[in-house]
């Protein structure tokens, strides 16, 4: 068995004085699906923002292929911006609000990383974006700006901008939250090809039926520490924890 | 019919002082405004960027100055400079005033404009793996100057309004010509009258330069 791609080891988190991630445990290997599902202020997005280094943490480790991340070895010392900078490049993360750069074409949104970066020839970067553009279905809006696409199509090119660097882990937090009903499909259908591919994927999601259907593995995260993890359908139809089969039986599934 | 073509002699017989006027107003503003944007774009960078100490006095600066009214500022700049052993020529005194004046200006609106950009473009950024830099040139910078647009076009139209409190300490700009014209012929009404409308047509052009700029960079939607 090959070296997990993402370890997470007793992961602590404080925001001031409230610890909002108490010692989180998780490990995926290549090609695994898992989600991340919870009540809002359990830690799942933290826990997601510290994977792509966005938030510091305080105490524990998170290993990327191998590499521990953000910072180095047991006196936690966090390592150079240009370092973490270079890390961040490791993941791949999708927000809630797209974050599409507004000034920038939608190839342009994708090829940024790749020349600034990956410091790929403009050439090379191009036919990359469009190879990741087309697989997303918006081969003829390359050309448009943020401002001239829906929110699903927003979103589609955001998740070309950071599945075209190639990233070890793809992040995806809380990605259709934001969209209208009728557009939510056409993004859970890119993300489920890319599972179907064997991307590996981190998401945190409020989209019950399609944790259930694409994920290798379902986390349940309950006031900073993870309460419940297994394959979707046991953790889904047998729940072992009073708080998850609470949980599930106040959301829409 | 009579007092039109009189005045309009008087001008004629005034149009090289009146044309040299013109000219150093629009060098002084124009040089106001490049060299004041300059300094204005350094401290706003420091502004939303410095550290505690560099913030803390840059933001002294910034108070301290736009606290102050201009004209202040243009006879401090004459005045005491001159006291404390830097001898300058008014033109130099004056163009010190105004830069100070336009780069406060200029640091408050970048300030403003960089601050007001959603987290999430930084985010979106870092999670691409650029570095600060690289953040600021390519994803920051180009939506603040947008932003920051239409206040500095203002700015650049108070720097020619500005530029008239100049005349007080005898730089030769359009104000103090007209008014040594006014002093040999005595039409005062008629002159500041023209004197108005030259101002106008300046920040006129200004405006309608700025409307065109803004068009062309304007994000499609």
């Amino acid at each position: 068995m090959a070296q997990p791609v993402l370890v997470i080891e007793n992961l602590h988190k404080k925001f001031k004085d409230i610890e909002v991630l108490k010692g989180v445990d998780l490990v995926l290997d290549t090609g695994d699906v898992v989600s991340i599902i919870g009540s809002s202020g359990s830690g799942k997005t933290t826990l997601l923002r510290c994977v792509n280094l966005l938030e510091e943490f305080h105490q524990g480790r998170i290993m990327i292929d191998g590499q521990e991340v953000g910072y180095d070895g047991p006196q936690h010392r966090r390592r150079k911006e240009s370092e973490i900078a270079r890390q961040r490049a490791m993941t791949g993360m999708v927000f809630q609000q797209f974050n599409l750069f507004p000034h920038m074409t939608a190839l342009r949104n994708v090829t940024l990383g790749l020349t600034k970066v990956k410091k790929l020839p403009a050439v090379e970067a191009n036919a990359i974006a469009e190879k990741w553009l087309a697989r997303v279905g918006l081969s003829d809006r390359r050309d448009h700006y943020p401002g001239q696409l829906s929110g699903g199509q927003q979103q589609r090119v955001a998740i070309a901008r950071a599945v075209a660097m190639n990233p070890k882990v793809m992040l995806f937090d809380e990605v259709t939250s934001a969209l209208d009903p009728e557009l939510v499909n056409e993004v859970l259908n890119v993300i489920k090809d890319l599972a179907i591919e064997g991307m590996t994927m981190l998401l945190v999601t409020h989209e019950m039926k399609f944790a259930f259907e694409v994920s290798d593995r379902v986390v349940f995260m309950n006031q900073g520490r993870i309460e419940e993890e297994g394959p979707p359908e046991e953790l889904f139809r047998k729940p072992k924890s009073q708080r998850l089969a609470e949980f599930l039986k106040s959301s829409k599934f | 019919m009579a007092e039109l073509q009189q005045f309009l002699h008087e001008v004629w017989v005034a149009r090289w002082a009146i044309l040299q006027g013109l000219g150093t107003t629009i060098v002084i503003s124009g040089l106001a405004i490049v060299i004041g944007t300059i300094l204005g774009t350094f401290v706003g960078l420091v502004l939303v960027y410095g550290r505690l100490a560099a913030r803390f006095l840059v933001r002294i600066y910034v108070d301290f100055v736009r606290g102050t009214p201009v004209f202040v500022l243009v006879l401090a700049s004459f005045y005491l400079l001159t006291q404390v052993g830097i001898q300058l020529t008014a033109f130099q005194a004056g163009l010190i005033a105004l830069v100070v004046f336009c780069s406060t200006h200029v640091a408050e609106n970048l300030r403003g404009a960089l601050l007001s950009l959603p987290k999430g473009q930084t985010e979106a950024a870092k999670s691409i793996g650029l570095t600060f830099p690289q953040i600021f040139i390519y994803v920051l910078a180009p939506q603040a100057l947008r932003q920051a647009l239409p206040a500095w076009i203002n700015t650049a139209a108070e720097m020619v309004k500005a530029s008239t409190l100049l005349s007080v300490i005898g730089v030769l700009e359009l104000m103090l010509a007209i008014k040594q014209i006014i002093a040999r012929n005595f039409m005062s009404p008629e002159f500041y009258l023209l004197a108005g409308v030259i101002y106008f047509a300046i920040d006129y052009a200004i405006e309608r330069a700025a409307k065109v700029v803004e068009k062309r960079v304007a994000l499609p939607s």
